[in-house]
């Protein structure tokens, strides 16, 4: 197997403000499909494609935000190294082992905070659910889809403080290779990291900013531009908050737009990038052309869009 | 049924402008009636009760809320008139005062290369702020 280690983001929790609510937009306006809820209220979701039994969570609390992200590795072996690492390294604090079962179908999650004051879990096993299809002679997509239908949860964008130990774990622990950064002043500050373990653009990108563990987006993956403007369309029909697009990104190169659920989180559906093989050269931008680099078309900064968190 | 919204203060202790008021239908909150006239005045974020930038102070009428995170109006200002505008649903017309700021993500910098300012202005001005830094 050439890709090892950590496969892939696997799973987002966020805090939600009305779960009903909720539900309807990530259901019947996303058209994520529910596969379980538990005893204490929660509810797990996944994208058609997802063959693995949930990737959103949804947590009725007081306020928004992201609770953790976790992310699927080869093997109980990886996962266990992994742990090892991390706790050796120092580079993560309030390190546990949360047990097998806590989510539906799911084996025991090593749990850590990073320097960003992220939560963040590995785990090794989750029950597969499959994508609605048999994977002998299979069709496209299944029946019976609805709304925006992304294929699967691609990535988090999230806002902290200290970046430099946080990618320092990503990439020097856990294997991730920096895709594309942002650096600012004299210094060459980086205050925007994009990192992936696989060879997309990104799984998970950090912007600096002077606070801990603030969520920015949880990103699901469409098809084409095509399905970015029916995106589109669907969020006006929905009357869905918009925050921005459909548009594109310089960094990643990703189309895109960007909403908000019913308690605030934003969400993000995007379609395309380049395919990045962990020899590619690092792109870098420079703080005074962030515009097109965030948004290709505008060129500007956009205060709501770089403000607004959860 | 609509109300009419007065702005009477904006964050920071700065004066409202005049005429700083919009009508806002019954069936809506108070920031989707300012946004759909067009109107200024309270930040606009998330829309949703979850980030906090559009937090007002009402100082004069009658509302109902809907849930609004605690991260943003904690259960003492919820007594004392503050509440997210984006969760707020007039009963009586209102004066309010704007208390929420967008974040300070980056500093006004000169437009962009790109964006056929000068180059060198924008060169000299980092556009993202990390003065909180130093
Ligand atoms: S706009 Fe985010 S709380 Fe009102
Ligand atoms: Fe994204």
């Amino acid at each position: 197997m050439a890709l090892t280690g950590v496969l892939r983001p696997g799973h987002v929790a966020l805090r939600v403000l009305d779960m009903e609510a909720s539900i309807h937009h990530y259901t019947q306006v996303m058209g994520l499909l529910e596969t379980a809820r538990d005893d204490k209220g929660r509810v797990f979701l996944k994208a058609w494609d997802e063959h693995d039994h949930h990737s959103v969570v949804l947590r009725e609390a007081d306020s928004a935000g992201m609770d953790y992200m976790g992310w699927r590795v080869d093997s109980n072996a990886t996962l266990e190294k992994f742990a090892k690492d991390i706790e050796e390294s120092g580079l993560a604090s309030d390190l546990s082992w949360v047990a097998a079962g806590e989510h539906p179908q799911t084996g025991r999650r090593f749990r850590f905070t990073t320097s960003t004051g992220h939560v963040m879990e590995l785990y090794a096993e989750k029950g597969k659910v499959g994508n609605g299809m048999p994977t002998l002679n299979p069709e496209i997509y299944p029946d019976g889809l609805k709304g925006m239908s992304p294929s699967r949860f691609d990535h988090c964008l999230l806002y902290g403080d200290d970046l430099d130990n946080t990618m320092k774990l990503f990439i020097e622990i856990l294997g991730f290779t920096l895709t594309e950064q942002v650096i600012a002043g004299p210094d060459k500050l980086v205050i925007s990291a994009f990192m992936t373990c696989s060879n997309k653009p990104h799984d998970v990108a950090f912007i600096r900013q002077p606070c801990k563990g603030k969520f920015h987006h949880a990103s699901f993956l469409l098809d084409n531009w095509g399905e970015v403007l029916k995106a589109a369309d669907l969020i006006s029909r929905n009357r869905v908050s918009l925050d921005i697009g459909p548009t594109r990104h310089g960094i990643t190169r990703g189309e895109t737009i960007y909403f908000f659920d019913p308690s605030g989180n934003r969400n993000e559906v995007f379609s395309g990038g380049y395919i990045s093989y962990p020899d590619r050269p690092v792109l870098t931008w420079t703080d005074d052309e962030l515009g097109r680099a965030i948004f290709y078309h505008d060129r500007k900064l956009n205060e709501a869009f770089l403000s607004v968190v959860t | 049924m609509s109300h009419r919204i007065r702005i009477v203060g904006l964050a920071d202790g700065l004066l409202a402008p005049e005429n700083a008021s919009f009508e806002v239908r019954g069936d809506e909150h108070l920031l989707c009636g300012m946004e759909r006239l067009g109107r200024r005045g309270i930040p606009v974020g998330c829309r949703g009760g979850g980030c906090g930038v559009c937090k007002v102070q009402v100082v004069a009428g009658s509302y109902h809320t809907r849930k609004m995170s605690r991260d943003c109006v904690s259960s003492t200002e919820e007594t004392q008139g503050y509440a997210l505008a984006c969760r707020l649903y007039p009963d009586t017309d209102l004066d309010i005062r704007v208390v929420g700021k967008m974040g300070r993500a980056f500093t006004k910098a000169g437009p962009s290369p790109s964006q056929g300012g000068d180059s060198v202005t924008a060169g000299k001005s980092p556009a993202f702020d990390m003065s909180w830094r130093n």
